[in-house]
């Protein structure tokens, strides 16, 4: 008893730098808090406050570079900006809470088995950045490499997956088309049986895919950013951007005026009205996409499962959850209210897949907004506005592309110099009608 | 689900139709540079606000009409007949002819 008495001084002893005033942020400087073993003792013992991942600053009145949205694309360039480029004066400007967006709404796939092969290098890129990211950013994102199903129930299909599947092969990406009696071993709760208005003729395996938790990726991102200097400015809304001769000169918003040469748009589903503020129209169309997640039951699915013919993808969170994504609505819209239709759909093509979940209890629906482009392709680089640089139009596939974009992001605005990884990405190419036509987009059917 | 009025049939559940897009003014083919075509083909206002846009009634009248509609709450309001189809029914009544319904009025 005396023992455990003097252990507990001990360690309030060793607690006592983690006060009130070291609530926001960590008290040596810009060093990020290390999440130990023996932080996490303490902190048990001590049931003392966290301290803040990340601080909440003022408002400065200039900045190098400003960024429009605090999801995983904004705070991924920031963190990359500071910790590559060592360009630390930088601000994240979100309108909500960080991860609000798109960020938070999506489903967490990672997968890189795409068709064009720009795409393949692209998306492989960022699912490499994925499999560090916990030991980088020192936050555990969790990313599961359970392997990645894309179903064809018709021989249309099936023929896109071989192309696909060997245009993966030669870009070096883990992929191959494999039977129904190989899905089976997979997910024995799949049915695989012909007799089924869609039978599944085979399926496009890709290995490496998986899924993550995605508010730990924004939240890393986050922390990693602040640590390296980087101001994160939440509810913080851009209201104008200021353009004269042709360059950007700074930023309004709710919180105050930023001079600035350098706005990267970082937003989704905002995307267009935020580059219309710096003159620059685009060629995107803003489309809900609804998702859906279940009551959580034991672990008995491991591969992410994609079926473009019945517009779902299935796959069991690390808490038991299953989670229900669609393609996207049917007509633009910025309400993000969901619809008793979409559910109906949803739950019969899910027991189509599999009947046995006929049981199983939605606990809730929400749908976030998705920028299509018309080549199911984003949109990166610059524009015609000098200083004013877009990272937008992510369609279905932003969030798995969020570490490669901040990447290279943060590299184009270090050097002035489009990275050759999305170069072919640019606005410039719906002038030149260099269209991209990337089929192995999710919200493309096949 | 929203409900949309056709001009033709009336309001219906708007599962029954086909959303075309934006509504905008083609250029003359013949006229233009390839920059303002593709600016046409490719390039869009894309609003959070009050829109005019196309619908096709696939499952009903298979006509095209025009519908104004607010893109964040999805509240619509004045159906009409696209403006091309306007000017030839007016000839048509002009000469004779038989109108169809003028549709309109603000409608959720």
């Amino acid at each position: 008893m005396r023992a455990s008495k003097a252990i507990k001084a001990v360690l309030r002893a060793a607690t006592s730098s983690v006060g009130p005033d070291a609530r926001n942020g960590s008290k040596n400087g810009h060093k990020p808090y290390r999440y130990s073993a023996f932080d996490l003792l303490r902190h048990g013992f001590s049931q003392a406050d966290w301290p803040r991942a990340w601080r909440k600053h003022d408002l400065k009145s200039s900045y190098d570079v400003v960024v429009v949205g605090g999801g995983v694309h904004g705070l991924a360039s920031a963190y990359y900006l500071a910790n590559s480029h060592g360009i630390t004066n930088v601000a994240v400007l979100e309108k909500g809470y960080i991860g609000s967006g798109g960020s938070g709404r999506n489903t967490a796939i990672i997968r890189s088995n795409y068709l064009t092969p720009e795409g393949i290098r692209f998306y492989d890129r960022s699912v490499k950045l994925y499999e560090t990211l916990s030991a980088d950013l020192n936050y555990n994102a969790m990313f599961a490499q359970r392997g990645h199903l894309t179903l064809a129930h018709n021989d249309s299909s099936l023929r896109t997956m071989r192309w696909r599947a060997e245009v993966n092969k030669l870009g070096g990406v883990d992929s191959e088309v494999i039977r129904p009696d190989e899905i089976k071993k997979l997910v024995p709760f799949m049915d695989t049986s012909e007799d089924v208005r869609y039978p599944i003729l085979g399926a496009l395996y890709h290995p490496p895919g998986g899924i993550i938790r995605h508010d730990a990726v924004i939240w890393g991102y986050a922390r990693g950013a602040d640590a390296r200097g980087v101001h994160i400015h939440q509810n913080t809304e851009v209201t104008g951007i200021d353009v004269a001769e042709g360059r950007v000169r700074g930023v309004r918003t709710n919180q105050g005026d930023i001079k600035t040469d350098t706005v990267v748009n970082c937003t989704a589903g905002w995307s267009t009205l935020i580059s219309e503020m710096a003159g620059v129209r685009m060629p995107i169309s803003t489309f809900p996409l609804q998702a859906a997640v279940t009551e959580p039951v034991r672990p008995f699915l491991d591969p992410v499962i994609v079926s473009g013919t019945l517009h779902v993808y299935v796959s069991q969170t690390d808490r038991g959850e299953l989670v229900f994504g669609a393609s996207v609505d049917p007509f633009t819209s910025y309400s993000m209210r969901g619809s008793l239709e979409f559910t109906e759909g949803l739950a019969g093509h899910v027991l189509e897949l599999m009947p046995s979940l006929a049981k199983m209890r939605l606990l809730r629906q929400w749908s976030g907004l998705c920028d299509m482009t018309p080549d199911f392709s984003p949109i990166m680089g610059v524009t015609p506005v000098e200083g004013f640089l877009v990272d937008v139009g992510w369609g279905t596939y932003g969030f798995k592309a969020g570490p490669v974009s901040g990447e290279t992001m943060a590299e184009l605005v270090a050097t002035g110099k489009t990275p050759e990884l999305i170069a072919p990405f640019g606005l410039d190419r719906f002038g030149r009608g260099n269209l991209m036509g990337e089929k192995g987009a999710a919200a493309v059917g096949h | 689900m929203i409900l949309l009025l056709c001009p033709y049939c009336g309001l219906r559940n708007a599962a029954e139709f086909r959303y075309v897009g934006e509504v905008s003014e083609r250029p003359d083919p013949n006229e233009t540079g390839v920059e303002e075509w593709r600016s046409y083909l490719y390039a869009r206002n894309n609003p959070a606000d009050w829109t005019t846009e196309t619908w096709y009634h696939s499952a009903g009248c298979r006509q095209h009409f025009v519908v104004e509609r607010h893109t964040m709450t999805n509240e619509l309001r004045a159906s009409q007949l696209p403006a091309a189809q306007l000017r030839d029914e007016s000839e048509e009544r002009a000469t004779g002819g038989n109108a169809a319904s003028d549709g309109g009025g603000a409608i959720y």
